[in-house]
């Protein structure tokens, strides 16, 4: 009896696919198939599962992304690298086709014997640690499929202090959903406890719906489930305001042109110093940035597919309209 | 491809299906549900000899007689550089190898299948002739007195047979007398023919599933009439026929070699199941080849081993479909694409317990192996072939334990596909490695759930005799699989995930808008569609004012 009755409650929770299809909520089928398989070309993925190819094309349009310090491609490189490095302190090592931040190392200093490296987590590891973590990244054990792999190293991103009292020890990013060059929705990620330091919504991480007009916070999502408060910080997610805006959705819609995909999300971080810069583009951008905004894709999608047909538009053009029809201060 | 060509296609496919499906049903009389289940015997005689030097080499073996019982179903012979013939004469057929100018040890095959048919009553066994005995003294006279013995008491045939036997457990001086002098079937037939009896040493083939290297064994046919029984000379016991294949049943040499030396026919058997469908569609795709190759659809004609592995072949669509219905239409997460249904496979040969014992056991040993690989940062390639070679320990290890146990029969571990479990391993163990213990679980349990539900239609018979004789199925589920691969709709998983959002999206609106977005954006896309031109560029003139405005 009490199966049937969990049976029954949880069909009971359900919703009709009506409804969902009254709400605009966009499902994965109806994004694989008419969205990330329509739009966007299979040839050019490279250009987003390659970091190194996407900086350069980033470099080519003139979008700013973390200043490359030395690419690492052989063994002669890992090598050399006490010299190339030089009189930096600060780093960040990553694999050119790393996934979900596997194989990113941190260096915020040089140990004060001079001889050793400083972890985000204040350990010391010896630069023969650091070349075997190198030498680990050439021979792909970090990368998709195995293939050997171009370890990055990166100057390190200080975060801006307006986002940086909302994160919890990992690195909040603004994801932008563009679409055809529009942006249509935009949320930012940050790290919990809970997700141990990641940006990844489904471990945990918060997720906070971003007013495309103004920046502003339009609610926050953890798990699922609507919060106010940070769960580690203590901070009201409702009054934070996303600073250099406008400059974020530049960007984001600049990527349209730079990689040619139709429909990507465009990870972008505020850098204290430098401003807004492109992390990293995904060309299957998640589904969740729609809880976290308490909106669809389906009807911002469907307005921008249309207009297209019947008029092309600059980046500019196309900034203001969806700040015009997409925003919600 | 646009949606109405893409939407052609799919119909196309399906149609041509289903046309096949009606026109094998209608012309070749195919029914839709499986029959009765037939055993079908496969036996394999292995004829191995040393040729002498550069001489003629002839070989010849005695086929199997026609016999009552059962129906041979097709035969053919492997030999290399020899020239084959079937040969039919008065007393049997025999199958001839000719050649010449070969050494060394010679190994030649010949093969048949014989299915059990209660119906079949052909026989090429025929009734010997009697003939005057012309035994020596005093062997004919002890003959003579155990014969009209037994005669007095019985005048079946049958029952005068075991009587005889029965006299030789007596150990009498006479009966060692005649057993030192004759051979104890030849002395049966000696003394039945005395009684009026014809009889003959035959020999015959016990079939036993799995059985290598037999030899035939001789026993007696004793005839009433035309109808025979064969007995056994040792014990009296009468044999049954479903256990017995007649081989050479007129007496004939079994082997005959012309040209060679040490020739010597071993046989091997093979039990198998189909069902009569199957058996039926094999002679009728024979007959309809020899008329018009082409039209055959059936694989029926094909040896059992071939038949056995393209039954397998074609149900794995099935499990196929249910995968990419799982998937995509109700959005159950699996590990690795097809795995399930491959997993699933494995399930049908070793019975569905245990199966899920044996894959859970070997998948949870592998992780814990694999962690600990985990520790010696190994490259990806090596750290498969690393789990690879511990899944393949891990098998034989539960196999030698099955065996203890006493579990062997079901315990076919050997159809687990090894590299996919393997991989499954790997998958899992980054994905413990990245997401957690939770979303190892949830897709390992989703995946299992996958193979059960593909394991349950692949299980099924009519399923199996479906896909196997209606090659028109595939097609349509080609078909299917083509049109869920363009389906957009929500998955129902996505029921459950999206509820409360449309709950919400519909009851709340967001920041200081005062209907819902959905609406708002519903009219401005109609009122753009109703006045593209006119629309699209006021609205591109806004976005001038604000960008003015913002500056």
């Amino acid at each position: 009896m009490t199966l049937v009755n969990t049976m029954n409650s949880w069909f009971a929770s359900l919703t009709s696919p009506l409804d969902l299809a009254r709400a605009g909520i966009m499902g994965m089928n109806g994004r694989n198939c008419n969205y990330v398989g329509r739009y966007n070309t299979r040839s050019l993925y490279p250009l987003v599962d390659n970091k190194l190819l996407t900086k350069q094309i980033a470099r080519e349009h003139g979008v700013c992304t973390p200043a490359l310090l030395c690419e690492v491609r052989t063994h002669a490189d890992i090598n050399a690298i006490s010299t190339v490095l030089g009189a930096h302190t600060d780093f960040c090592i990553k694999p050119a086709h790393g996934s979900g931040g596997k194989g990113i190392l941190v260096i915020k200093d040089r140990a004060e014997d001079g001889r050793g490296y400083v972890k985000t987590s204040g350990s010391i590891i010896s630069e023969h640690d650091l070349k075997r973590h190198l030498t680990n990244i050439l021979a792909g054990l970090f990368s998709l499929g195995g293939k050997q792999d171009v370890a990055l190293i990166e100057e390190l991103i200080h975060f801006d202090t307006a986002l940086a009292e909302y994160s919890y020890e990992g690195l909040p990013d603004t994801r932008v959903i563009v679409f055809q060059g529009f942006p249509v929705m935009c949320m930012v990620r940050f790290p919990t406890a809970e997700s141990d330091g990641k940006a990844n919504l489904h471990q945990g991480a918060v997720g906070v719906g971003i007013c495309l007009r103004t920046g502003r916070a339009v609610r926050a999502v953890q798990n699922n489930r609507p919060i106010e408060i940070h769960p580690d910080m203590g901070l009201d997610f409702l009054s934070l305001q996303i600073p250099h805006f406008p400059e974020i959705l530049r960007i984001a819609s600049q990527c349209y042109e730079m990689s040619g995909l139709g429909y990507i999300g465009t990870d972008i971080v505020l850098d204290r110093d430098r401003g807004p810069m492109l992390l990293e583009l995904n060309a299957r951008p998640g589904l969740a940035i729609q809880i976290c905004n308490n909106a669809g894709l389906l009807p911002r999608l469907n307005l921008v597919e249309e207009l297209i047909k019947h008029t092309s538009m600059t980046v500019e053009e196309r900034i203001a309209f969806s700040q015009k029809h997409f925003g919600v201060f | 491809m646009s949606r109405r060509s893409f939407h052609t296609l799919v119909a196309l496919t399906g149609i041509v299906g289903l046309l096949l499906i009606l026109y094998q049903h209608l012309v070749f009389g195919v029914p839709f549900l499986p029959g009765e289940q037939k055993i079908v015997w496969s036996v394999d005689a292995k004829i191995e000899f040393q040729p002498d030097d550069l001489e003629q080499t002839q070989v010849r073996l005695a086929l199997p007689a026609v016999q009552a019982e059962y129906a041979q179903l097709h035969q053919d012979t492997t030999s290399t550089g020899y020239s084959v013939d079937f040969v039919k004469e008065n007393h049997g057929n025999f199958v001839q190898w000719s050649g010449n100018g070969s050494s060394g040890k010679q190994v030649h095959h010949y093969r048949t299948d014989f299915v059990r048919d209660p119906q079949a009553t052909r026989s090429s066994i025929t009734v010997p002739t009697l003939s005057e005995p012309a035994d020596p003294e005093p062997y004919a006279s002890a003959m003579q007195s155990i014969a009209s013995q037994v005669t007095e008491q019985s005048t079946d045939p049958f029952s005068i047979t075991a009587r005889i036997i029965q006299e030789f457990h007596e150990k009498t001086d006479t009966v060692s007398m005649l057993l030192d002098k004759y051979e104890r079937n030849q002395l049966v037939v000696r003394i039945l023919s005395r009684c009026g009896i014809p009889a003959r040493v035959i020999g015959v083939l016990s079939l036993e599933d799995n059985r290598h290297r037999q030899h035939l064994k001789q026993y007696i046919a004793v005839f009433r009439g035309a109808a025979y029984r064969i007995f056994d000379s040792k014990t009296g016991g009468a044999i049954l026929s479903d256990h017995a294949l007649i081989w050479n049943g007129n007496g004939e040499p079994l082997l005959d070699i012309v040209g060679g030396k040490n020739a010597h026919v071993s046989f091997s058997t093979h039990k198998n199941i189909t069902s009569a469908i199957g058996v039926e569609t094999g002679r009728f795709s024979e007959a309809v080849q020899n008329l018009a190759p082409s039209v055959s659809f059936a694989i029926g004609g094909l040896p059992t081993e071939e038949q056995r592995l393209f039954r397998s072949f074609l149900l794995l669509p099935i499990g196929v479909v249910i995968v990419v219905f799982l998937r995509i239409i109700v959005g159950i997460k699996t590990i690795g694409t097809f795995m399930p249904a491959l997993i699933a496979m494995s399930f049908l040969q070793t019975t569905l317990p245990v199966g899920l014992v044996a894959f859970l056991v070997i998948v949870g040993f592998g992780l814990d192996i694999r962690s600990w690989l985990s520790h010696l940062h190994l490259l990806q390639i090596s750290r498969i072939s690393a789990v690879i070679i511990v899944v393949i320990a891990l098998v034989i290890l539960l196999t030698i334990f099955a065996y203890q146990v006493g579990l062997a029969e079901q315990l076919r571990l050997t159809f687990f596909p090894l590299v996919i479990l393997s991989w499954t391993i790997e998958r899992m163990s980054v994905l413990w490695e990245e997401e957690g213990v939770k979303e190892v679980l949830r897709q390992g349990g989703g995946s299992l759930f996958v193979a059960i539900c593909g394991y349950f239609a692949m299980d099924c018979a009519v399923v199996e005799h479906l896909t196997f004789n209606f090659f028109g199925l595939q097609l349509v589920l080609l078909s299917f699989v083509m049109l869920m691969g363009r389906y957009t709709g929500y998955r129902f998983s996505e029921l459950q995930r999206f509820a409360p959002l449309s709950k919400q999206i519909r009851t709340k609106c967001n920041g200081d808008q005062t209907e819902p977005e959905v609406i708002r954006l519903k009219a401005e896309l109609s009122r753009l569609k109703a006045d593209p031109g006119k629309t699209s560029q006021r609205w591109k003139a806004q976005c001038g004012d604000q960008q003015e405005q913002q500056k």
